[in-house]
């Protein structure tokens, strides 16, 4: 099942790579968000995926061999966070890029010689 | 001694506050305190019984870097060279620069310098060297762009800058190797390691970097190219630094460090090629120049060059006659170039062509530049000293050692034509600068000012040197034994026996020299007109100066050319570019370090199962569609799907909290997206070209592959087993707590989780701001 994950990962990133490459502010931000999905798959992935029981424990049951493992899981939380607040100011920033510059062409937005 | 180096520091701290009384008293005279307390001191030092003296004091012992001071015979002569020439060099400067310059910073950069100079002569730690010797570069550097107003002088100090700051990194190689071979920093505890470091394998990188230290320094061939063009300089900065000081801080560099090489044949092919070709190349360029500064600097190159080739002859006379040059040269030139300063100054231009007939109007003047020229040339006259150092020159050319070595031995034979070749020209520019100068017609209409003699103070300092040409030219015997000899075993390494200076010493071969350089010369110089024509030819359209210019201008474009390659501006560009890097130092390194290795035991992974497969193609299938959908609510929504996708899998994967979370985020954001994609402009159809894309698409695939590639070796080899077990254990006993990914967050790593409180707070933060600032229209 790794394996299969870990390709699925490879394709999330491959996408999210190839939107990021594009002209358009929209794509470029669901590039990053693809981005992210692939890199938590790859965090859960790199854990076990072995299905024991969440890690929750019951009646005081200390036997990590049941439970999956709670520290992939603590990681890829903190980062869903700060993903989404960093998607969250990207959206934004880039709906006001787009209202100044009344481009979202990358392309066109360059700055000049000086600045 | 440590007296010497820093009392100049101390005064050029002062200055600033003693220039503010410049109407009154001119700055000038504080500062002559200076080289003059010191000369006085060292004058005392002069005798037969003189006897090297070493001074310590610590600096950075830990690094062995301690200012050591070592007067030694060739100390000695050059920190006297310093302060006297300084010293009358400051006189002459008083007269020379008028009230209404900035003397504060002339001072200043003078007093610099003069510190760093004496720093160099009498360090004995080669970095303490290294440090005086790159604050001569950079306060050089500050002279010549005194005026700096100036186009040419700023021009000529970057030059003399690069030049010389190139040639004394090379320096610091060099003695970082000699550190290194030698486990010591000073100077001549290396003398007495000679034999480790002649059989050193890194000889001749060592030789490489001193020579091109000592070359770039002393203008020596092809390296002289900065001189002509720091002449922009004041004109007591050119007598100071470009004649009698700074330029020969190369030749001092070599006769400190000859005892260590000099037996090396290749310290004899470099040191004297070099020295010969700048000898005939310097003197034969001096003839074309039409500007008296400009002569007078070819005619420093071609004098220095003489001297370098003396001291790579090596033997017991060149090397005296090399001192003895060094002195003399010190004393006319520095006259010379007060001379041109005081013609400039009273007529207003130092073009030779404008000038003429000057010698009934400033008569004192015209004496001294006879004398001076004359001693430059050489002319057999018993009371000038510069006949006297190249009648020796010419003598040590005749008995040079016989070598091994094939090339030496041509250019043991072509030395002594080379030298009487040098000096015609050098007799053929002396009496050139003279006779044009000072005789011939008059053009007073051409001239900017109407000339008439100058000020007594002015001519005061080139009397003094001249007075001292004569001294020494009638009684040369005074300097010899109870000083230049000193120098001479300072440099020899074993004491130097002095011989008598006689005038004449019978009809022998270098009085034929000289008097073949005198005939030949006379006659170049009167038929000058007929064969100048000869400059056409050689150099004609050459010069180093192009080199130097294609070089610097060169390096600008192409480094421009570069950067402006990959720097366009495109972040797409850039991105590529950050990604390709990856791409490839990664596969590089698993390859290199055998990262592939992919052993699957079918008992570390999981089963494979069908709602897994299933929701995995969705979310592909979905991922692709992101790419080819031109729809941005379609773009939106698909990926929500894959959002939506992942928390199934966390549900799957037995993580409650993480498809919790995900599911609440996913929504925000798609919520988010919707809000801004009205204001978004739509998706455009896709117009790049095929190249464009087939670039992103190979980026992009590889480094999906790069990704999948990690992910499958990296479960190929686990070989630690996961801390889980300890957060299991304890999270009930410890945490109090029964969710393990909660008590994980808030306590047992509640730092991750403050921070990323943090994060989200500065994002709402930034957001508010972006939407709610504005920046007033034309505030710019």
């Amino acid at each position: 099942m790794e394996i299969i994950m870990s390709i699925l990962a490879g394709i999330l990133f491959t996408t999210g790579i190839y939107n990021l490459l594009q002209k358009q502010l929209l794509r470029i931000i669901i590039g990053t968000g693809l981005i992210s999905h692939g890199a938590h798959l790859f965090i859960l992935t790199m854990g076990k995926l072995k299905t024991g029981l969440p890690p929750i424990l019951e009646h005081g049951d200390t036997n990590p061999d049941h439970y999956t493992d709670p520290l992939p899981q603590a990681l890829i939380l903190t980062s869903i966070v700060i993903s989404f607040g960093v998607t969250s100011l990207l959206l934004v920033l880039a709906y006001r890029a787009s209202k100044e510059n009344e481009t979202d062409n990358m392309d066109l937005l360059r700055g000049n010689e000086n600045d | 001694m440590l007296f010497a180096v820093f009392f100049p520091l101390l005064l050029a701290c002062l200055i600033p506050f003693l220039s503010r009384y410049k109407h009154k008293v001119h700055t000038g005279f504080f500062v002559l305190l200076a080289p003059l307390s010191i000369f006085l001191y060292f004058v005392s030092f002069i005798g037969h019984d003189f006897e090297p003296v070493m001074k310590s004091y610590p600096w950075i012992p830990s690094l062995d870097i301690t200012l050591n001071f070592h007067l030694d015979g060739l100390s000695l002569l050059f920190v006297l060279l310093i302060s006297g020439i300084g010293a009358l060099v400051t006189f002459y400067s008083i007269y020379y620069l008028h009230k209404s310059e900035r003397l504060g910073h002339f001072y200043v950069y003078l007093l610099l310098f003069m510190a760093a100079m004496f720093g160099v002569v009498l360090s004995d730690n080669v970095f303490v060297l290294y440090t005086f010797w790159e604050l001569t570069s950079i306060s050089s550097f500050l002279l010549i762009g005194y005026w700096n107003h100036r186009e040419r002088s700023r021009y000529g100090a970057l030059k003399s800058m690069l030049i010389t700051v190139f040639g004394g990194l090379s320096l610091l190689g060099a003695f970082l190797l000699l550190t290194v071979i030698t486990k010591t920093t000073s100077i001549h505890e290396m003398i007495q390691q000679a034999d480790l470091i002649l059989s050193s394998d890194y000889l001749p990188l060592i030789m490489t970097f001193i020579f091109l230290g000592a070359f770039t320094k002393s203008a020596q061939f092809p390296f002289h190219i900065w001189l002509p063009d720091a002449m922009e300089a004041p004109t007591p900065v050119s007598a100071y630094l470009h004649s009698a000081t700074m330029v020969k801080a190369g030749i001092f560099l070599i006769a400190r460090f000859s005892p260590i090489f000099s037996t090396n044949e290749w310290f004899f092919i470099i040191v004297s090629g070099i020295g010969i070709i700048t000898l005939c190349w310097g003197s034969y360029m001096a003839v074309r120049q039409t500007d008296l500064k400009g002569i007078l600097a070819f005619s420093t190159i071609s004098q220095l060059g003489m001297i370098m080739a003396m001291l790579g002859f090596g033997t017991e006379a060149a090397i005296f006659g090399a001192v003895f040059h060094i002195l003399n040269h010190a004393t006319f030139k520095g006259s010379l170039f007060m001379i041109a300063g005081i013609v400039d100054h009273e007529t207003g231009t130092r073009d030779i062509r404008k000038l003429g007939g000057l010698m009934t109007l400033m008569p004192i003047s015209a004496t001294l530049a006879f004398f001076g020229t004359f001693s430059m040339a050489g002319v057999p006259l018993p009371f000038l000293n510069g006949f006297y150092s190249k009648e020796v020159f010419f003598e040590s050319t005749l008995e040079l050692n016989n070598t091994s070595l094939a090339f030496a031995e041509i250019l043991r034979t072509a030395i002594p034509y080379l030298a009487v070749f040098g000096s015609i020209f050098t007799f053929v520019y002396s009496m050139y600068l003279v006779f044009g100068t000072f005789r011939g017609e008059k053009h007073l209409d051409q001239l900017p000012k109407k000339p008439h003699e100058a000020p007594i103070g002015m001519l005061i300092a080139p009397s003094i040197l001249i007075l001292g040409v004569i001294i020494i030219g009638l009684f040369p015997n005074l300097v010899n034994e109870s000083f230049l000899a000193h120098t001479a075993s300072a440099i020899l390494g074993e004491a130097y026996h002095p011989h008598e200076i006689k005038f004449w010493h019978g009809f022998i071969t270098p009085l034929k020299m000289s008097l073949v350089v005198v005939g030949v010369g006379t006659v170049l110089f009167i038929f000058r007109k007929k064969w100048s024509g000869v400059y056409q030819a050689i150099p004609g359209r050459l010069s180093m100066n192009k080199v130097y210019d294609t070089i610097v201008n060169g390096t600008k474009t192409v480094s421009a050319r570069i950067t402006n390659s990959y720097m366009n501006g495109s972040l797409r560009r850039y991105m590529a570019l950050i990604l390709a890097a990856i791409i490839v130092v990664s596969l590089g390194t698993m390859y290199l370090t055998d990262g592939f290795t992919i052993e699957l035991h079918p008992d570390t992974l999981a089963d494979i199962k069908l709602p897994e497969i299933l929701v995995a193609a969705t979310m592909a299938i979905a991922a692709i569609t992101t790419i080819f959908t031109r729809n941005r609510i379609a773009a939106i929504l698909i990926l929500g799907v894959v959002g939506y996708g992942l928390s199934i899998l966390f549900v799957i994967y037995r993580a409650p909290d993480l498809a919790l979370t995900q599911l609440v985020v996913e929504t925000i954001t798609v919520g988010l997206f919707l809000l801004c994609f009205y204001h978004l402009p739509n998706l455009r159809p896709r117009t790049e070209s095929i190249g464009f894309k087939s670039v992103n698409l190979i980026i992009s695939i590889g480094f999906g592959l790069l990704m999948t590639l990690i992910a499958i070796s990296a479960h190929s080899s686990k070989w630690y087993s996961t801390i889980a077990d300890y957060f299991i254990h304890t999270s009930h006993d410890l945490g109090g707590g029964d969710n393990v990914v909660n008590v994980i967050l808030v306590d047992m790593r509640g730092l991750d989780t403050l921070f990323e409180i943090t994060v989200l707070g500065i994002a709402a933060l930034g957001i508010y701001g972006l939407i709610k600032l504005r920046a007033k229209k034309g505030a710019e």
